[in-house]
């Protein structure tokens, strides 16, 4: 059994890398861009900028301000650990997956109503569930990323020398917040 | 290979888990395009989970200190290995024999072609076999060079121990067996018949195997983008002190060009083919003839293939000025002006993807600047021809393997790049589009540009390696015979595209039959020439001669260390105190080992022969 010897060389990756870790974040994210764009480029090129009366406008602005705000508690929670404080480091982390969850439940409302209106097999609502679905998937991944740091955080794996791992999740945050900053006006203003 | 076993066994596991889960939900068949995918998905995290992903992931995210495998001799490329050397072979035997089993389909479809009418398979078959080796051959042109050597050579050109992210080198690694797996399963779905292209809305109503293409293609795109984004954090934070911009060697330079392109665009050619899935599973409508549109397909698509041609050749690029200025044993021509034009091409090529479209029903305004811009990439292509002559031009040449599959290169590229023109010519293209030609072409510089890059780098860097020699005779041989037979398959074809026959079929006309039977026989002895490639290599590796640290006398760093270079890499840190290309220059070194012993050093650097 080869693999319970450690590789000598390995903390190299581990360990807090910061610039390495960054450049790489930045670079995932860029590549990211690229499929929201593919995406959002789609959307234009098949329907240009009709958008049908039935939209749930008032819905999807209240969970437009609710995924902004948690990029506010994203920042706090990394800011927190910055400082080391563990207690609000929890607390805003956990503020923050509370805020997806809502608006989780309020897209998937929307969705619900898509149906009813504008399913998938019309141009507009093939766009509306590509990028409603790719964004939401985003999400989701992005709340596993804060679980596991939420739970490494309280088990004390990260301290204010050593939070790389809050860092790059909450970065995260922010991309999955700003590319619906994109998506929102795409599909409900434009 | 316990934990290859292990990754099997959780890959089947996973696969059928995902597939009675969707049957149950939905109550559907088992091959139910929904419960292939849910199959496809928990057994790739089966996969990933089994051979190492538990140790060297798994247990950090539940706060223990993770592990890879450490194994030493040939267990360790069964294994999780971390070492960017021991990836590199992965990827280059891996990618090596997908290559071969390609070239077996097209043996196929050459034995078909061989005379009008059907013969060994039929026209639906056929249509199956060429897409299959249409994808296999474009997936080892974009992972070959860059996955085999990039990871072997790049990290010890530029002086470093290893990739910056060891973990997620080997993670990309091992997403590539289950591209494989999903191409060459997928006629147990039914195969896939829309080409390697997967035009919708053909890729949306064909069989089930489609569905293994596009996960497997997305996969595939996921190996692309997580290799280039590892080498372009590589390259940029790791490199040896002194190890300046203008000093990269130019392998590595190529490299960083075309990571550039495959981390952003590669997404295109994923988002193409989720939207595809999704028409077929999720119920949307974005290629349905009736409230769809096919070319929506076709923009995104190429928007990714345009560039990926320049992905297959940026690499293969970086190979041959590598090769020419060490078998020239003079300075790379024009070092800088080779770097501009690399990183131009890069920008070039994602503005140029229209020109696979003129015949698509696109609007007519756009022809008139794709053409231009198409043809304005000549420009840059050309300084690096410019540069590869300018190398070889009055150099004391040294006619070994490597250089000798160089000049075919050279010359299978040059035809490649000029019929490229024909194709981008609005007018001629009319013509021309969906015939043998654009075959013709795109064999020109794909075979021609990537894979002859990927034999020739072969040879080149097997010494370092394996640190043994392969057999010259043979290899000299091979690089004549490969370049004449490929050669002789693929002129004939120009003259049937441009005489009208189309491409993709299994059957035409009988006024193609001569230049069809001698494109045959030439494909089946071109096939042959790699029985004496394999055999040349897989001897050597065991039986060749000790070939030194340095057989060829050159001057980047992989050849200033032993072969095979030690775990990693370097005894002690290297320091670059020039440029590595500037053979026959008095008094010039690249890179000096200030820690070791005196003598060592001299050793090294009486490299201006
Ligand atoms: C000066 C350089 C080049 C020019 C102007 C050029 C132009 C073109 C054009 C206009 C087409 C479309 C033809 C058609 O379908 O009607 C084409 C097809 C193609 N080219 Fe090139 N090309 C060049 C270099 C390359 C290189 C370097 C590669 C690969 C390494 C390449 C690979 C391909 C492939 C794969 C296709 C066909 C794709 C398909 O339809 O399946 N080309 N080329
Ligand atoms: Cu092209």
């Amino acid at each position: 059994m080869t693999a319970d010897t450690m590789h000598s060389e390995y903390h190299q990756d581990t360990a807090f890398q910061p610039r390495a870790n960054r450049l790489g974040l930045w670079f995932f994210i860029m590549s990211e861009c690229f499929l929201f764009g593919a995406f959002l480029s789609a959307r234009y090129f098949t329907t240009g900028t009709f958008r049908p009366e039935e939209l749930n406008q008032k819905l999807a602005l209240a969970i437009t301000i609710v995924l902004l705000a948690s990029s506010i508690s994203a920042y706090l929670a990394e800011a927190s650990m910055a400082h080391n404080e563990r207690k609000r480091f929890a607390l805003w982390t956990t503020v923050t997956i509370g805020m997806a969850g809502i608006f989780l439940i309020g897209v998937a409302i929307e969705l619900y109503e898509a149906t009813l209106h504008y399913p998938p097999g019309t141009p507009y609502g093939s766009a509306y569930f590509m990028l409603i679905g790719l964004h939401a998937f985003h999400v989701i991944t992005g709340m596993v990323g804060l679980f596991i740091v939420l739970f490494l955080g309280m088990r004390g794996r990260f301290g204010s020398d050593n939070y790389w791992g809050v860092e790059g999740v909450v970065k995260y945050w922010h991309f999955v917040d700003l590319a619906w900053v994109l998506i929102y006006p795409t599909l409900y203003l434009f | 290979m316990k934990y290859v076993a292990r990754g099997l066994v959780l890959a089947v596991t996973g696969y059928l888990s995902g597939v009675a889960l969707t049957v149950i939900i939905n109550g559907n068949g088992a091959t139910d395009e929904l419960a292939v995918i849910a199959g496809y998905v928990l057994a790739l995290i089966g996969w990933l989970a089994g051979v190492g992903g538990i140790e060297a992931f798994g247990r950090q995210w539940i706060g223990k200190t993770p592990k890879v495998s450490e194994s030493q001799g040939w267990k360790r490329y069964f294994e999780f290995s971390i070492d960017h050397k021991v990836i590199g072979i992965q990827y280059g035997v891996t990618l090596i024999s997908v290559l071969l089993i390609g070239g077996l389909s097209a043996m196929i479809m050459r034995i078909e072609l061989a005379s009008p009418g059907m013969g060994v398979v039929d026209l639906d078959d056929f249509n199956k076999i060429v897409s299959m080796h249409g994808i296999l051959m474009v997936a080892v042109a974009v992972a070959g060079v860059i996955g085999a050597f990039g990871n072997y050579v790049i990290p010890i050109q530029i002086g470093a121990a290893d990739m910056a992210f060891p973990r997620l080198n080997a993670l990309a690694y091992w997403l590539l067996p289950p591209v494989a797996v999903g191409l060459l399963g997928a006629p147990f779905l039914g195969a896939f018949n829309a080409g390697w292209t997967s035009y919708a809305p053909l890729s949306v109503t064909n069989d089930s195997g489609q569905i293994l293409f596009n996960l497997a293609i997305i996969t595939f795109g996921l190996v692309s983008i997580l290799g280039a984004l590892n080498i372009l954090v590589t390259v940029i934070t790791m490199r040896a002190p002194g190890m300046t911009w203008g000093r990269l060697p130019i392998f590595t330079w190529a490299g960083f060009a075309t990571s550039l392109l495959a981390f952003t665009v590669t997404q295109f050619f994923a988002a193409a083919l989720v939207l595809v899935t999704m028409d077929r599973v999720a119920g949307t409508a974005f290629f349905s003839p009736d409230v769809g549109t096919g070319l929506l397909y076709e923009h995104i698509f190429w928007f990714y293939s345009h560039p990926a041609v320049y992905i297959m050749v940026l690499p293969g690029f970086g190979v041959i000025l590598e090769l020419v200025t060490t078998f020239a044993r003079k300075p790379l021509f024009a070092y800088k002006a080779v770097v501009a034009a690399l990183l131009s091409i890069v920008g070039l090529s994602v503005v140029v993807w229209a020109h696979h479209m003129f015949t698509s029903g696109m609007a007519d305004f756009l022809h008139g600047p794709f053409m231009i811009l198409t043809e304005a990439i000549s420009i840059p292509t050309g300084i690096i021809f410019l540069s590869i002559i300018g190398t070889l031009w009055q150099g004391r040449l040294w006619f070994r393997t490597p250089l000798i599959v160089a000049f075919g290169w050279l010359f299978n590229f040059l035809i490649g790049g000029i019929t490229g023109i024909f194709l981008a010519d609005v007018a001629t293209d009319i013509h021309l589009h969906d015939t043998y030609f654009v075959v013709a072409h795109f064999h020109y510089t794909i075979v021609g540009g990537a894979i002859f890059a990927l034999l020739a780098a072969t040879f080149y860097w097997f010494p370092k390696i394996t640190g043994r020699m392969y057999n010259e005779t043979a290899g000299r041989i091979f690089g004549i015979w490969v370049t004449l037979a490929f050669n002789a398959t693929f002129i004939p074809l120009f003259w049937a595209g441009m005489n009208g026959m189309n491409r993709r079929v299994g059957d035409y006309p009988a006024a193609f039959e001569g230049a069809n039977k001698f494109a045959s026989v030439s494909a089946l002895i071109l096939g042959a020439s790699f029985l004496l490639f394999v055999g040349n290599l897989l001897y050597s590796a065991i039986r060749g001669p000790k070939a030194g640290p340095n057989p060829w006398n050159a001057r980047t760093l992989e050849w200033l260390v032993e072969s095979p270079p030690s775990q990693h890499n370097f005894h002690s840190q290297p320091r670059i105190v020039g440029h590595p290309y500037d053979y026959g220059v008095e008094g010039s070194i690249h890179a000096h080992f200030p820690d070791e012993e005196p003598h060592a050093e001299e050793q090294r650097e009486e490299v201006t022969v």
